[in-house]
């Protein structure tokens, strides 16, 4: 059992100081400390010691040194040898870095970004190039790395585009539906979700889910290869990173995006249609004639083409965090989560662009 | 004389991967204050009998105790009062990379302990002084060395006074340098805080430096223990072999 008193102007400490006792102590020092003045400390009674009882002991020295002068009863060899073994009083003050002002971490924000966004335009670059290269010069590519490419970053994410563009397509119907219908014009319906599916809401909700997936899964993968230098290693083998492992990947998404975003249209006129053909009693005939009626080809072509330049805006940004990645495995993480964050914003922006554009 | 209690102790210890037999008929004792050894060629088991030790892994049958105390089947809760006693360095340190090393070492003492933060921070201190990495307390995993990262682990385990230390594979990818200054370091804390330490290694230089006792690991089951002088001289061949090339399997 530890015990404190004090006898007179002496504090006596005994039994075991550990870093189970040492909070008790410090509750009855603190009592004992108020009635008393002490001058001397007696260490002699104490068995037992660790690490928590030499930091206790230090600071309690520390403490009483600057109440006045203290004279010390020293503890058993034992015990010395504990005090010695974990004495931080002749330690040197290691100085906490110092934390950065608002305006500095605001200034750094913009330094990081500008820096950011210029290594991203060099890499666009670097996949622009090899990507053209490499349409014409093959042998340089991996064997299947684009039918493979299509795969992991297009058919597989056919499912989960699918899902969402129906239940869209739904929900936006049947929201839709009701206010159409009170005002006679059930039949518009049709046209709306055509016009809105193609227009909009088909390229943007696929770019942001094969952002979510597939960016993520190019960030996390080529950071993966960076904190594993496995990109030193092809670099090492007189391989280019970038065409090695970017260029399949922006040629696969390049091809995929478009296709994805047509599937995405088509389910989402399909859950359109359960309404307007369920609900509002609109015939399947009106229904296609009304929907094609309201498009035109150059839709599909802008559709198309933003759809496309969604797809490179994910590569490189995927790729390009991936590339800056540092800091181990925590750093893919973090890769992993600002690549999703930033391709999700430069898709709504080039979409804000090109709405503005092809208003 | 008589020797004292084990500190540890295995049983017919056996460790299964599914249907496959890794270690088995595994029965030693770790004597408190020693450094025990358990070496052994590559994919010999070692690891696998240290993380039955720890159990990371739970054992397929056999015994293991802790200062008498049978801890197979024995709830978390009560092997939580086990674990605070014994601290374990990983091979590659195992450091959580999303905090400093001072935070590193600090996780045990804020979590187990309800020490004032001014205690605690001394007590860090005093443990990354220990394995001579003050300097760096401020600093992230991610920034120090493998050597340093293994220290940082060290002080780590240290954090709570154990009375076992645990160390996988510790001089792994480190220079003979390095390595030479860390089972310095090793001996200094056996020697100041008198801890039981056991190293799972096949590090010849380690094993000549470090050893008061060795476990031979071979065949899926402990060859031999004993001394480091009986194992050299203990005439079997799959020892003598480790030790004259300096490899094995």
């Amino acid at each position: 059992m530890p015990q404190i008193s004090a006898v007179g102007n002496t504090l006596v400490l005994a039994g075991e100081i550990t870093a189970a006792t040492v909070p008790r102590l410090q509750k009855e020092l603190s009592h004992v400390l108020r009635q008393k003045k002490v001058s001397h400390l007696d260490a002699s009674g104490i068995a037992r010691m660790d690490s928590a009882g030499v930091a206790f002991w230090e600071e309690l020295v520390l403490k009483l040194s600057k109440r006045g002068p203290l004279t010390i009863q020293p503890a058993s060899e034992e015990i010395r040898g504990v005090l010695d073994s974990f004495r931080s009083l002749d330690l040197e003050d290691v100085p906490r870095p110092r934390e950065p002002g608002w305006l500095e971490r605001i200034g750094g924000s913009v330094v990081d970004f500008w820096s950011s966004f210029k290594d991203s335009l060099y890499l666009a670059s670097d996949v622009f190039y090899w990507s053209i290269v490499g349409i014409w010069d093959r042998h340089a590519a991996r064997k299947g790395s684009l039918a493979h490419q299509c795969i992991v970053l297009g058919q597989t994410a056919l499912p989960i585009v699918g899902l969402l563009s129906f239940i869209v397509g739904f929900i936006i119907s049947l929201q839709g539906a009701i206010p159409l219908r009170d005002l006679g014009g059930g039949h518009y319906l049709a046209n709306i979700l055509a016009f809105g599916m193609v227009n909009e809401l088909a390229p943007l909700f696929t770019a942001i889910i094969v952002a979510g997936r597939s960016g993520s899964a190019i960030a996390s993968e080529i950071a993966t290869m960076k904190v594993t230098e496995e990109l030193d290693a092809l670099r090492m083998m007189a391989l280019n990173p970038v065409r090695y492992v970017v260029v399949p990947k922006f040629h696969a998404l390049t091809l995929m995006m478009p296709l994805l975003v047509t599937f995405s249209i088509l389910l989402g006129e399909l859950g359109g249609a359960i309404i307007a053909l369920g609900y509002l009693g609109i015939s399947p005939e009106v229904f296609i004639s009304r929907s094609v009626s309201v498009l035109g080809l150059s839709d599909f072509l802008i559709t198309y083409a933003k759809s496309i330049v969604f797809a490179w805006l994910i590569v490189i940004i995927g790729a390009h965090y991936g590339f800056r990645v540092a800091g181990g495995a925590e750093g893919v993480g973090r890769s992993t989560t600002s690549s999703v964050v930033a391709s999700i914003l430069a898709v709504i922006i080039a979409d804000a662009v090109f709405s503005l554009l092809y208003l | 004389m008589k020797n004292p209690e084990p500190v540890i102790s295995l049983r017919n210890l056996e460790a299964r991967y599914g249907e496959v037999s890794i270690i088995k008929d595994i029965n030693l004792d770790i004597l408190p204050g020693e450094i025990s050894i358990i070496l052994g060629g590559s994919g010999s088991g070692k690891t696998t009998l240290l993380k039955n030790i720890l159990r990371l892994e739970e054992p397929w049958s056999g015994s293991v105790k802790y200062w008498g105390e049978e801890v197979v089947g024995m709830d978390e809760l009560r092997f939580e009062d086990i674990l605070r006693k014994i601290g374990v360095v990983f091979q590659g340190g195992a450091l959580l990379n999303s905090i400093s090393v001072f935070e590193n070492v600090a996780i045990p003492l804020e979590q187990h302990t309800h020490l004032s933060p001014s205690a605690i921070e001394r007590m860090v201190r005093v443990k990354l002084n220990l394995v001579r990495l003050a300097y760096a307390m401020y600093q992230f995993p991610a920034e120090l060395s493998g050597g340093m990262k293994k220290r940082v682990a060290l002080a780590r385990a240290l954090a709570l006074d154990p009375q076992i230390l645990f160390c996988d594979e510790p001089t792994a990818g480190l220079d003979p340098l390095t390595a030479a200054a860390l089972d310095d370091l090793l001996l200094d804390l056996r020697a100041k805080l008198k801890m039981t330490i056991v190293v799972v290694t096949h590090d010849l230089a380690s094993i000549h430096r470090l050893a008061d006792r060795v476990f031979f690991i071979d065949g899926q089951s402990l060859l031999f223990s004993g001394t480091l002088g009986e194992a050299k001289a203990s005439g079997i061949p799959a020892i003598e072999t480790f030790f004259r090339s300096g490899r094995y399997g």
